[in-house]
């Protein structure tokens, strides 16, 4: 078999462990790929170095391809997704401060997104009252999860973004200097940058991701279109060298050696006990036995596998917060640019279960339960929004009138 | 006679290249310059300032942060767009490769904002060859002294003169292919090791 030369880039954060896995461990090279990795420092700089052709594949958020595909983005990019990276990882974090406020307004435990909600909400509520500005909230992007997942927390808990609290982007690992300077009195960021700020005592973890919307996703698989286009074989290799390298991030024996390798300078650069917090499920100290494992799940539940009802209802929120104008054009664009065909082709080889359907109903699985796979047993875990609402990819259009309302 | 030329806004935490990238465009006869080397209250900058052309420099962390703020354009009256001729394909490798990222308001013709990408442009080149060569310099100048300290040790050691120290370097750096520098790296550090401590070069 020769030997492809991939180059992926990445951004220091514990998501982007199933690259540096894939690489360190072996995983890209069985499959015949030499992956080099190169850390970035702003998702920007990564679709413009790729849109310039200096690398074929990017860890990314997994709203990213889509704004590529609605033209959203300053410099144009034309980007498939053929396997997502892992489910939750997230955690709202705000300042001491803030947080001893909310406990006295409405004491809660955290992460229960709609008790900690509304200690927040009746803290936004008195400072309105006082006369005193609007919280200031951190997200990583205006395309991302974070941004999303944050929102519709808020407006859930009867917190109107961009009104009641202010929505600021901050690159991840500044974020906790940022809380601890006052610049900001939360954010929503992956780790370990919540960990990060939790250690020097500048934050504390008020929610998480996984709490919020569960079994939802977060960073994704990118490569160039016209080099998945040109190249699927390797492309193909290359999916399997990382589902391989998920499946070892996933096994809870291979933690510690996991966090030891991603705290190394040329990836994360942290203290490997602190991102070994988000590997465990140990980032808030109450999480139940099923949280914790939900927390970050690079491998079990279908996590790599890329559900077009992920991208359809990151592109619902697009719509939700004035980002696009809904069009049906816009929405199978949205849809098209996660790729399940990519995924099954190739993985197909290997006779593991994949998911036989495209898109799910997202809200509907309270319970772990077997689903319809390609060949063996496939256990989805619960996807519930902590709200109770569903998320239906065949009823896009009143999901949007609907949440017009909310 | 108002100034004819775009107003520009120059971004980089780097400050000695921000200063060059300044002069090189008031040498081109820009008087409206702005360099900021710091992100902080930017926001508020940008809104007093209305720059018709932002050059950031790409490694900055913060220029995702600075493109959510260009596209809600609460601070930026118009809207602004990456680079200013989507279709100027190689103006934006050439941009990209030399580390620069430029945004330009809406409306701007593309002669106008070329001359001050290509100047952005050079001068971050230029700024690299700079760093290439001082890193150069500075594994020159650190070569000389290792050089030094092993002819030292020859001089000492082996009674020689400098002259002879030298060549003897030379010779077994050509004998086993090596450089010179290399050679005399590994006879410091046998010194070392074998505790004869005087190599520790403050002469």
């Amino acid at each position: 078999m020769a030997t492809t030369d991939i180059t992926a880039a990445f951004l220091p954060l514990t998501d982007s462990a199933i690259f540096v896995a894939a690489r360190e461990c072996g995983f890209a090279e069985e499959e015949g790929i030499a992956l080099s990795l190169l850390r970035e420092t702003s998702w920007a700089n990564i679709r413009d170095r790729m849109a310039i052709g200096q690398f074929e594949a990017a860890h990314m958020l997994a709203p990213m391809p889509i704004a590529f595909a609605l033209g959203l983005t300053p410099l144009a990019l034309d980007v498939v997704v053929p396997m997502a990276m892992g489910l939750g990882g997230n955690a709202v974090t705000v300042s001491a401060a803030l947080f001893g406020a909310m406990q006295q307004a409405a004491p809660f435990s955290p992460p229960d997104p709609a008790a900690v909600g509304r200690a927040l909400k009746a803290v936004v509520d008195r400072r309105k009252a006082d006369g005193e500005p609007p919280l200031q909230f951190g997200v990583v992007h205006a395309h991302s999860g974070h941004n999303f997942e944050l929102r519709y927390w808020l407006a859930a808990s009867g917190i109107v973004p961009d009104v009641d609290v202010e929505i600021v982007v901050v690159p991840p690992p500044f974020m906790p200097d940022a809380l601890a300077s006052g610049q900001i009195d939360g954010f929503c960021v992956g780790e370990p940058w919540n960990s990060v700020a939790v250690s020097t005592g500048a934050g504390r973890i008020a929610t998480v991701k996984s709490a919020i919307w569960k079994s939802s996703p977060e960073k994704v698989l990118g490569v160039r279109a016209d080099w998945a286009m040109r190249n699927d074989d390797a492309l193909s290799r290359l999916v399997r060298g990382l589902y391989r390298a998920a499946e070892w991030c996933g096994n809870p024996d291979n933690c510690g050696a996991l966090s030891h390798i991603l705290a190394r300078p040329e990836y994360i650069g942290q203290p490997a006990a602190l991102i070994a917090r988000a590997l465990e499920g140990t980032v808030v100290d109450s999480l139940s036995a099923g949280d914790k494992a939900r927390f970050f799940e690079p491998f079990a539940h279908a996590a790599t596998f890329p559900w077009q009802s992920h991208a359809l209802w990151f592109y619902s929120q697009m719509v939700r917060w004035g980002q696009v104008k809904h069009t049906s054009a816009h929405a199978e664009a949205a849809r098209r640019c996660y790729r399940p065909d990519l995924y099954r082709a190739a993985l197909q080889p290997l006779g593991v279960p994949i998911p036989a359907a495209n898109a799910k109903v997202e809200g509907a699985l309270t319970e772990t339960e077997p689903v319809g796979a390609t060949s063996g047993a496939l256990l989805l875990g619960p996807d519930g929004f902590f709200d109770g609402q569903i998320f239906d990819p065949d009823r896009l259009d009143t999901y949007l009138s609907e949440q017009a309302k909310r | 006679m108002p100034s004819q030329l775009p107003s520009v806004l120059v971004v980089d935490d780097n400050s000695v290249r921000a200063a060059i990238i300044e002069a090189g465009l008031r040498e081109a006869g820009h008087d409206r310059v702005t360099v900021v080397t710091d992100v902080t209250g930017i926001a508020g900058k940008i809104a007093v300032l209305e720059p018709d052309v932002i050059v950031i420099d790409l490694e900055n962390p913060n220029r995702d942060m600075l493109e959510n703020m260009f596209q809600l354009s609460r601070a930026v009256k118009r809207p602004i767009a990456m680079f200013v001729d989507r279709s100027d394909r190689e103006s934006i490798e050439r941009a990209i490769e030399a580390g620069v990222s430029a945004y330009v308001v809406d409306g701007l013709r593309r002669e106008r904002v070329k001359p001050i990408l290509d100047m952005a442009i050079s001068r971050f080149n230029a700024y690299s060859r700079l760093e290439r060569e001082l890193e150069d310099a500075r594994n020159a100048l650190q070569s000389r002294k290792i050089i030094d300290q092993a002819k030292g040790l020859l001089i000492r050691s082996r009674s020689m003169s400098e002259d002879e120290a030298y060549t003897l370097l030379r010779k077994t750096a050509m004998n086993q292919n090596r450089k010179i520098s290399d050679v005399a790296q590994s006879l410091v550090l046998a010194a070392e090791m074998l505790g004869k401590g005087e190599a520790d070069g403050d002469d």
